[in-house]
């Protein structure tokens, strides 16, 4: 038998109730989030996920890692059904699954050093003593390329970038096999965004992580990804390897998202606008026409 | 003459932590009925130079300290308050880049698009609604009439940045300055709005200023491209010319930093990065900004001791750097600066 892959999602869904009356007691409906997603990931792979606002893919990178509790569908990571395993098995099982955060600005605590925010997860799963603890803080640092000196400064005083090395730093110290990282250089500058991005690509190469890669930008998944599942309304309407899905998009979705992504050559706007508005055009004379 | 002529601005803030200047000589021109797309990113100057032009900095910590605004017969930095409100919103309108804090949220989207038109062109209430159901048509909201009496709530980004753009245009503006219109937007939201602005920059022979930090949108947008660094332009060409052959280092790294979205090979490559950060504007380097994190700069270069000057490398291409790309010999010092 072929070894499983690290990460096997099947008909994942997340479905949040819409409740009125005076105290919101009453269900009216739910909104399907997360509908009916399935897709694995092999040990060393990036899977990237990709929508825009709203489509569900930040809701499917929670409910695998069962920081929101899926309403159905199996989540099988390391060969354990996470929906079905006690909280404390979640738990201790989190050491292998971590998450990097949009915005490092809110996703790191004010008031807690650099050192501390690092260290925060090995004195929580309660791994080796205080020095080897200090010891294993700056060698984290160090392999994201943040000075370790600065252990005992404040997130304030850094900027997005710096920030954002600290919450992988963070995301590292348990030695996890699975990384989600959900838009992490969305809130970056291109300059510094390509850091990061070369940095996630570096640890993956020298530690064998296994990303799921979740960002609106199209450009910054392709790069990332050797799949791509393109996330639309809770449900992923197309999946395959990378190059195969940008080069022939299978869906009118996909198609649509990647004539619609600005890039810097001035002519080929130009043409794709033409097209646009005749398209666009067309549309509307339909629109009134009913 | 140029619809709007920005000679030498300088904005600085005055903090606790010094002077910081935020723009620091910046000159340009906007062309009637062309857009001048001004690219670059975090903290450069590019809003602060925008807010300059149009008065909207608060004063202190602001203060334009030098160069002139001139906007068709009048020096808007040296005119009052009072002069400036009325050109405001009138001849020259703004659209900001969060559609959902930039409207008021206790009041109909109705009201405030009329408000404008009664502020600025004394049209009664009922010309003013008129004229606001033809302007949501305009931006293509459908059924108008009805949408007139709904809070924003019930509009979506891309609806609301539709609204923004009706009340800009609804006193007819000679200059639309758009500060990042698109970046709260999903793509193929953006795309739709930028065609809008394109179209009503048609139908009413408006100037544009479409600052961004996205390089895919200066090409989709601008008919000529300022690219600002650390307070400064450092390149100034059009947009074809821009793109075909990028002059300054930190244009060339700009567009190699970003993730290309077709090609082979993608996947295993490694993204060019720009070494650094910006440098701090309380205290910049009296020499070229860009030096230190330059891949063409050398120790014993004169970039590293005094400041480039902007000039010109072909007619329209102006560049501030020792090194551009059309006059240099030597390869890049290294990667790993």
């Amino acid at each position: 038998m072929s070894k499983e892959p690290l990460l096997v999602v099947t008909d994942l869904t997340k479905h949040f109730p819409v409740k009125e009356g005076m105290f919101l007691s009453r269900s009216v409906g739910a909104v399907k989030a997360v509908d009916g997603v399935s897709f694995e990931i092999p040990e060393g792979k990036t899977l990237g996920l990709v929508g825009e606002s709203g489509s569900g893919k930040s809701t499917t990178g929670y409910t695998v890692l069962q920081l929101i509790k899926p309403t159905s569908g199996s989540v099988r990571f390391m060969g354990k059904e996470l929906t079905e395993l006690p909280r404390g098995q979640v738990r201790k099982l989190r050491r292998e699954m971590q998450i990097v955060f949009q915005d490092p600005y809110s996703s790191l605590d004010p008031r807690m050093t650099v050192g501390d925010i690092v260290a925060e997860p090995l004195i929580v799963h309660s791994v080796g003593s205080r020095r080897s603890r200090s010891a294993r803080v700056r060698e984290l640092l160090e392999v994201v390329g943040f000075d370790p000196t600065f252990t005992n400064r404040y997130p304030h005083e850094f900027s997005g970038g710096q920030r954002q090395r600290i919450g992988i730093a963070r995301a590292l110290a348990l030695g996890p096999k699975l990384i989600v990282c959900d838009e992490p250089v969305s809130a970056l500058d291109v300059s510094i965004q390509a850091q990061i991005l070369n940095l996630l690509k570096d640890l993956q190469r020298d530690f064998g992580l296994t990303y799921l890669f979740i960002a609106h930008d199209l450009a910054v998944v392709r790069s990332m990804s050797d799949r791509i599942a393109v996330m639309q309304s809770g449900k992923i309407v197309e999946e395959g390897e990378a190059e195969e899905v940008y080069e022939h998009p299978g869906h009118q979705y996909t198609k649509k998202l990647l004539t619609s992504v600005p890039v810097p050559d001035p002519r080929l706007m130009r043409e794709r606008k033409v097209e646009r508005r005749r398209v666009a055009a067309a549309d509307r004379a339909a629109v009134s026409a009913i | 003459m140029a619809l709007l002529e920005v000679d030498d601005l300088q904005t600085h803030f005055f903090t606790r932590e010094g002077v910081v200047r935020a723009v620091d000589g910046v000159s340009f021109e906007v062309e009637k009925g062309k857009t001048l797309g001004i690219v670059g990113e975090s903290g450069c100057g590019k809003s602060v130079a925008a807010l300059s032009i149009i008065g909207l900095l608060p004063q202190p910590p602001a203060k334009i300290v030098g160069g002139s605004v001139r906007f068709e017969d009048f020096d808007l930095a040296a005119l009052s308050d009072k002069s400036l409100e009325d050109i405001r919103g009138h001849e020259i309108a703004m659209i900001f880049q969060d559609p959902m804090t930039s409207l008021n949220p206790t009041l109909k989207i109705g009201t405030q698009i009329m408000e404008t038109m009664q502020r600025h062109l004394d049209y009664s209430k009922a010309e003013a609604r008129k004229r606001a159901i033809e302007l949501l048509e305009e931006v293509h909201i459908p059924n108008a009439k009805d949408r007139l009496d709904d809070y924003p709530h019930r509009f979506s980004g891309g609806m609301r940045q539709r609204v923004m753009i009706a009340i800009a245009i609804s006193c007819n503006p000679k200059l639309l300055i758009a500060d990042e219109p698109t970046t709260a937007l999903d793509v193929t939201v953006q795309a739709g709005v930028l065609d809008l602005l394109e179209e009503l920059q048609e139908q009413h022979e408006m100037a544009m200023i479409v600052i961004t930090h996205d390089m895919g949108v200066v090409a989709e947008a601008a008919d000529d491209i300022v690219v600002m660094y650390a307070g400064q332009i450092v390149e100034q060409a059009s947009s074809l010319d821009l793109f075909d052959n990028p002059e300054h280092p930190y244009t060339e790294a700009l567009l190699g930093a970003l993730p290309q979205i077709e090609g082979t090979g993608i996947r295993e490559g490694r993204l060019t990065a720009i070494p650094g950060r910006p440098p701090d504007l309380a205290d910049p380097p009296s020499a070229c900004r860009f030096a230190p994190r330059c891949p063409f700069s050398e120790r014993e270069d004169s970039c590293t001791k005094e400041m480039p000057q902007l000039r010109q490398v072909r007619p329209g291409h102006w560049v501030r750097s020792a090194h551009p790309g059309s006059e240099r010999a030597r390869e890049p010092v290294g990667a790993a600066k």
